[in-house]
């Protein structure tokens, strides 16, 4: 078995294997989603929970899956940038609701860094935890400078980073449905501002309006997080 | 296309630029975006040039952050430690925060819509 392994190794170590490996496991997430209707099935939970176990069995180390696939974690940049196009779409109906978008986002933000620090020191998470744990709801670039600043460590910040995403993600849409929000704007905001471009994701599956928000939101999440963890330090 | 992902492309490159004059405070992608988003608003470029090419890869986002996600497994044993702490801070505060920007949003609107029909 070990030896078939080594064999067909350089073969599944290759670009064209991995990133059809990704795109495979991603489109198989899609069509249980469709058949299924369950919103716990996503395509990237899925791909998620059948590649980790792939790797780890065949001995295929993070790095090399990162170097052979990086050419889609590239495309979140380009994708964010993209975002720009969405909301000049959408900006018939965003006038009128700045000072109502940035009031939310503002309120927003003090109570994610505010939970999620108490929460955790609750806990009793030590003070470089609280500090990555401050930025999980901005987007990576942005948590990761935040974190060498804060105190925290980068690496584990851009990792909560991510589970924050994959879980508002997850959740965020059952959420919003079941206390009953109808507006698309109010949907959209709190997509971006609560899981930043993953939750964006998922709004620009509800609607071209709830992504182009959520994708300002994104912004507008980080800079006010970049301004308020400064005076959130005292708490770590 | 390849006008439109060059488009999305240099507003990238813009951004980066700008984003390093900055000290890396506001990543290069969100400032590209509101540098497109204001090229657009000024009319300086023409919405059909990156029409195309931004709704392609603004309604499959989510394939994007495979790798990303993926990686997670290169933090197990971190993540494990203080896997109790880190599951609970992250879910209750990413669920305060959703629902927090939704309802002070909703009663924004909602407030301003009675404002309207009290008018008239």
């Amino acid at each position: 078995m070990n030896n078939l392994l080594d064999q067909i190794r350089p073969l599944i170590t290759t670009e064209v294997f991995l990133l059809a490996l990704v795109m495979g496991t991603f489109l198989l997430g899609v069509y249980l989603y469709k058949r299924t209707k369950i919103s716990l099935i996503q395509p990237l939970l899925i791909a998620m929970l059948i590649i980790i176990p792939f790797l780890n069995f065949t001995g295929i180390d993070y790095h090399t899956f990162y170097e052979k696939t990086s050419i889609l974690n590239f495309m979140l940049g380009p994708s964010v940038v993209a975002l720009g196009y969405v909301l000049y779409e959408q900006i018939e109906n965003i006038k009128g609701n700045v000072i109502s978008i940035l009031t939310a986002v503002f309120v927003g933000s003090v109570v994610g860094i505010l939970s999620v620090v108490l929460i955790a020191r609750a806990f009793g998470a030590d003070k470089i935890l609280v500090a990555s744990l401050s930025t999980k709801s901005v987007t990576t670039p942005i948590a990761i400078s935040l974190a060498e600043k804060d105190g925290g460590a980068p690496a584990l910040a851009a990792a909560f980073v991510v589970i924050c995403g994959i879980f508002g993600g997850l959740v965020g849409p059952i959420i919003l449905r079941r206390i009953g929000i109808k507006s698309s704007i109010a949907k959209g905001l709190a997509m971006g501002s609560s899981s930043h471009a993953l939750g964006t994701a998922r709004a620009m599956e509800m609607g071209a309006l709830e992504g182009a928000i959520s994708g300002l939101a994104i912004g507008i999440m980080g800079i006010m997080t970049a301004l308020l963890i400064p005076f959130a330090e005292r708490l770590f | 296309m390849i006008k439109g992902s060059f488009f999305i492309l240099l507003f990238y490159f813009l951004g980066q630029m700008l984003s390093l004059l900055m000290h890396g405070f506001i990543p290069g992608s969100v400032l590209g975006m509101i540098l497109l988003f204001l090229s657009l608003f000024f009319k300086i470029l023409k919405p059909e040039y990156v029409k195309d090419a931004a709704t392609v890869i603004t309604k499959n986002m989510a394939v994007f952050f495979v790798p990303a996600a993926v990686g997670l497994m290169a933090y197990g044993d971190l993540l494990s430690n203080s896997l109790i702490a880190i599951v609970f801070a992250i879910a209750i505060s990413t669920v305060l925060t959703l629902v927090t920007v939704a309802l002070v949003q909703e009663r924004f609107e909602k407030r301003r819509k009675k404002g309207e029909t009290n008018h008239e």
